[in-house]
């Protein structure tokens, strides 16, 4: 036994391990002992890769740089992970995101200085010889692609989700043209760079890819931002896949394409959850145009105070509660997750249902609530609870608007028209809170405020919550 | 505005439109509310409870808006201000004299028992209300003149068999006579020609016997119609076998605007045995039973008992009153939309147009039809958005699947062996992602892409096999790529692990 085979045979755990990790975070049940799998894989792969190091001759220098870099990197790592806001998980996946992306980037581009760069030393003479340099080039560019391309896509994406830039779609004319441009052009420049590896090429390849994950996020409305941030995941996968090919390594293959295709298959769902074609999402630039000011006149919308809220909550037998980013962004979880207790704790049936791109992330309602300590098996999804709605007295849409769109299933001219939503319309009561009467992100209005057993509960939607509690 | 609230002239009307407590809620609405002296009395309501209300005490004939619970006799009529509102039940359908006469009237009449069946309404609706009420007290008068235990019972004195009810009509009256039969005890058989009730026959505990007939009906107005000839031998024939075993008939068979069908013939009563019991609900509208005389309980020469009451609602006063005088505050709820007291008369909503049979003088019955159930619409559009999606079909598939195999062989044939091992692990891999997150739960996607995003932080790997190697350039990018990779690593796992701690069961 070798260090070298040693280190595979780390490797092999490891990718196993892996595979565990996601297997395992499929159910509650098993989901930790998922994520300590993973732990694990992780730790024994960094070991045998250290080893393998130690083996290759790395400079004394060399380690000490690179284990005082995975101290800093943990270190500043565990410290985001502790602070971070539940309601701040998607800015933090999408920025850890873009760190996959630009380690590719930059994996990519040592591998050029120390093989394409000197064409007459040792590796490459070595990939010559094994008829494998061109493809080494090949595989240079389009790691160096997809990295970049995650890389921006992230940045842009952390910065529509912080809030730090508008998250209106970006509407350059001819959007597509310019994606399928940077497209061709990257074809252009990878064929040109496997005939002759020059700098500048791998320097334009890498600025084109960067412009193009940054225009293909930018014109993506934040209310698509659960399709977003799930894609931009599998694309760091690929990026991570396409290292692996670039340095031989089978673990980092197995990891990417095990990322790559799992987060592809959350984008589908997504998609499905949305009535969104999985193609034109992989494609970017499927923003929803945000349609035009509708000035068609839906009447009256009906007004409630929290103590009239409260009288209904009270005579009900079965409650409802649809949240939606609105209740992210107000922190109303754990006035909600209180609200829940004191109403089962009188016998009331209170169940929560979550559509599938509510809020920004995957699965970012689930998280809150958890948080607040809402038991997760009175969380339900859309296809659970949306044949319950007519046998529900009283239904509490907090923060969500185009989830609850009855447009979407009467009105085939609405730009939401065959997104699956949850019928909440159907209940006995349904009390919406809202700040005002503003559209949603899609941009459309809502006819459920103007139905007859709607009722709008005006204001900051914690403030309004915390007014229900005191009030019963 | 003031609203009058009558003393009943009707004989034996025991109902008062108003209550003391709905009186409250009209005065939150900005009415004043003057009631009869004495309109409460036989519901239980005492002048002076309406005073403590907030009501006053005198003649409700000057005021704006007259509640009644049934038509005011023609004196009323006659003392009432001209452009008062009058609310009431009238049966307009069945009286056009009445109709007639308040037409020459310069008033407006509202029909209580007109609200359309529609779900906004349902707030409105006296007769469901009040039939809620007569099914209930059909079952105690039936079970009073009964004379026998409706459940049975193995006592050490010998045993009771329970008894047999077939309810005939499985509206809001027939649903509340099985529910209140059913926890007496006894056995309940319903019949009804709408089959979708079937349910909600079970869902109260009694049984529902279909008739086996072509002509199934769905109903678009929220009421039964009137069924085929077909359809009717074939009821007749079913209870012509099922009546003899029966001990109590509840029929609630009424169609709006049409009298009662008759359903049970003098011999299907005929072969009742002695001592049972018929309640028919429909004698107000000539009864759905051969021998009802309205008002009265009649016993035939075999001993079945014919309960033709039609004040069965009214036999519990203080409820049927409440339920009403609730209804009347919906209406006045839905029609003041200032809570200011000002009456507003809105002829687009549905809901008023149905009712208004006369306004300021001018007839304005029969109103236009109202349709309740919207289903036919709305599968049409359910159909138009499906059929932009059709699914792949079988050949279509196994092309697209040929295709990429044949991409994936050239692809593979054609690079050097030493990637072809790569490519396979590649290829694996992807299937694999694929199946293992195919059953993941909905609420572990956030933590599942946490975890899957620092699992991918594993290009560390790559940056650790570079660093270190004479370049200095490569191991100043190397180290910068570990240090990123690494927060991906450590941070993605310790918020996974931070997310999941919170998830827990209850």
């Amino acid at each position: 036994m070798t260090v070298e085979t040693a280190a595979q045979a780390a490797y092999i755990v490891a990718a196993l391990l892996f595979i565990l990790a996601l297997a395992g975070l499929s159910k509650h049940e098993t989901a930790r002992a998922g994520n300590s799998f993973g732990m694990a894989g992780m730790a024994i792969a960094l070991v045998g890769t250290i080893a393998l190091a130690i083996t290759r001759h790395i400079s004394g220098l060399g380690i000490a740089l690179a284990l005082g870099a995975i101290v800093i990197g943990a270190s500043i790592g565990l410290w985001r992970a502790r602070i971070v806001e539940m309601t701040g998980m998607p800015e933090l996946i999408a920025l850890l995101h873009s760190f996959v992306g630009m380690a590719a980037v930059l994996v990519g581009w040592s591998s050029f200085l120390s093989v394409e760069a000197h064409l007459d030393g040792d590796e490459a003479g070595i990939l010559r010889f094994e008829d494998l340099l061109r493809i080494h080039s090949g595989e240079v560019t389009i790691g160096v692609f997809i990295g970049a391309v995650t890389f921006t896509g992230s940045i842009v994406a952390f910065l529509k989700l912080s809030a730090r830039i508008n998250s209106a779609p970006l509407m350059l004319p001819g959007k597509n043209y310019l994606n399928l441009g940077a497209l061709v052009a990257f074809a252009m420049l990878t064929t040109w760079f496997v005939i002759s590896p020059q700098l500048w090429i791998l320097a334009v390849v890498t600025a084109v890819a960067l412009l193009l994950g940054w225009h293909l996020v930018a014109s993506i409305g934040g209310g698509d931002m659960p399709v977003v941030v799930s894609m931009l995941n599998s694309y760091s996968g690929w990026a991570a896949a396409a290292s692996g090919f670039l340095l031989g390594n089978d673990l980092l293959i197995i990891t990417g394409a095990l990322v790559g295709s799992s987060g592809a298959y959350l984008s589908y769902i997504m998609c499905r959850a949305m009535n969104r074609s999985f193609i034109s999402v992989i494609a970017g630039g499927f923003g929803i145009e945000a349609g035009p000011a509708q000035d068609k006149d839906y009447g009256e919308h009906r007004e409630i105070t929290a103590e009239a809220a409260a009288d209904l909550l009270t005579s009900a037998r079965s409650v409802i509660i649809t949240p939606g980013y609105g209740m992210a962004v107000a922190q109303a979880q754990y006035g909600v997750a209180e609200l829940t207790r004191k109403l089962r704790d009188r016998g009331i049936t209170v169940r929560f249902g979550i559509h599938p791109v509510a809020g920004r992330l995957p699965g970012h309602m689930n998280v809150l609530l958890a948080e607040a300590k809402v038991p997760y098996d009175i969380v339900l999804e859309m296809d659970e609870v949306n044949d319950d709605f007519a046998d529900t007295d009283v239904v509490l849409v907090i923060g969500a608007n185009d989830t609850v769109n009855p447009a979407a299933m009467d009105d085939p001219t609405s730009p939401i028209a065959g997104m699956p939503v949850l019928t909440v319309w159907n209940a006995g009561q349904v009390i919406v809170f809202k700040r005002s009467m503003a559209s949603g992100y899609a941009g459309v209005q809502n006819p459920l405020f103007f139905n007859e057993n709607s009722a709008m509960l005006f204001g900051d939607a914690k403030d309004r919550v915390e007014d229900i509690v005191r009030a019963l | 505005m003031i609203i009058g609230v009558l003393r009943e002239a009707r004989p034996g009307e025991t109902r008062v439109a108003a209550t003391p407590t709905t009186a409250v809620a009209l005065i939150k609405l900005g009415y004043a509310v003057v009631v009869e002296p004495g309109a409460g009395a036989s519901s239980g309501f005492s002048d002076d409870a309406y005073v403590t209300a907030g009501a006053e005490l005198g003649d409700p004939l000057v005021a704006d808006i007259v509640f009644g619970v049934n038509a005011p006799s023609p004196q009323q009529l006659d003392g009432l201000r001209e452009h008062a509102t009058l609310v009431s039940l009238l049966s307009p359908a069945f009286s056009p004299e009445l109709v007639a006469d308040l037409a020459r009237r310069p008033i407006t009449a509202l029909a209580m028992d007109a609200v359309p069946r529609i779900s906004r309404a349902q707030s409105l609706d006296v007769l469901s209300s009040m039939a809620n009420i007569a099914g209930y007290r059909a079952v105690v008068e039936a079970a009073h003149v009964f004379g026998r235990f409706f459940t049975g019972q193995v006592t050490a004195a010998g045993k009771v068999p329970p008894a047999k009810v077939l309810v005939v009509g499985a509206g809001v009256a027939g649903l509340a006579a099985i529910g209140t039969a059913g926890s007496l005890g006894a056995i309940v058989y319903a019949t009804d020609p709408r089959p979708e009730v079937a349910d909600q026959v079970k869902s109260l505990g009694g049984e529902y016997l279909p008739v086996a007939a072509a002509d199934v009906e769905v109903s678009a107005t929220g009421y039964a119609k009137e069924m085929s000839d077909d359809y009717n031998a074939r009821a007749a024939a079913l209870y012509a076998a099922r009546i003899p075993e029966m001990d109590i008939v509840i029929t609630t068979a009424l169609i709006p605007g049409r009298p009662a069908p008759s359903l049970l013939s003098a011999e299907m009563v005929a072969s009742m045995q002695r001592g049972s019991v018929i309640v028919d609900m429909a004698a107000s509208n000539g009864g759905n039973v051969a021998g009802t005389v309205a008002g009265e309980a009649v016993v035939t020469e075999n001993g079945v008992t014919i309960i033709g009451y039609t004040d069965l609602a009214g036999r519990l006063p203080a409820q049927s009153s409440q339920l009403y005088g609730t209804n009347l505050v919906n209406l006045m709820k839905l029609m003041t939309p200032g809570k200011d007291g000002m009456l507003v008369l809105d002829f687009d909503d549905v809901v008023q147009r149905g009712i208004t049979v006369v306004r300021d003088g001018e007839l304005t019955w029969p109103p236009p039809a109202v349709q309740v159930s919207a289903s036919p619409a709305t599968s049409v559009t359910a159909r138009v958005v499906l059929a932009t999606k059709e699914p792949m079909s079988q050949g279509r598939k196994f092309a697209f699947v040929g295709v990429g195999a044949l991409v994936l062989f050239l692809l593979g044939a054609a690079s050097p062996p030493s990637l072809l091992g790569h490519l396979t692990v590649f290829a694996l891999a992807i299937v694999i992602g694929y199946y293992v997150i195919g059953k993941v739960h909905h609420a572990l996607h956030t933590p599942l892409m946490s975890v899957t995003n620092a699992i991918s932080g594993i290009i560390v790997v790559g940056a650790l096999l570079q660093v270190g190697h004479g370049d200095t350039v490569v191991t100043v990018i190397s180290t910068i790529a570990i240090l990123l990779a690494s927060i991906n690593v450590f941070g993605g796992f310790a918020v996974t692990r931070r997310m999941l701690a919170m998830f827990s069961r209850s």
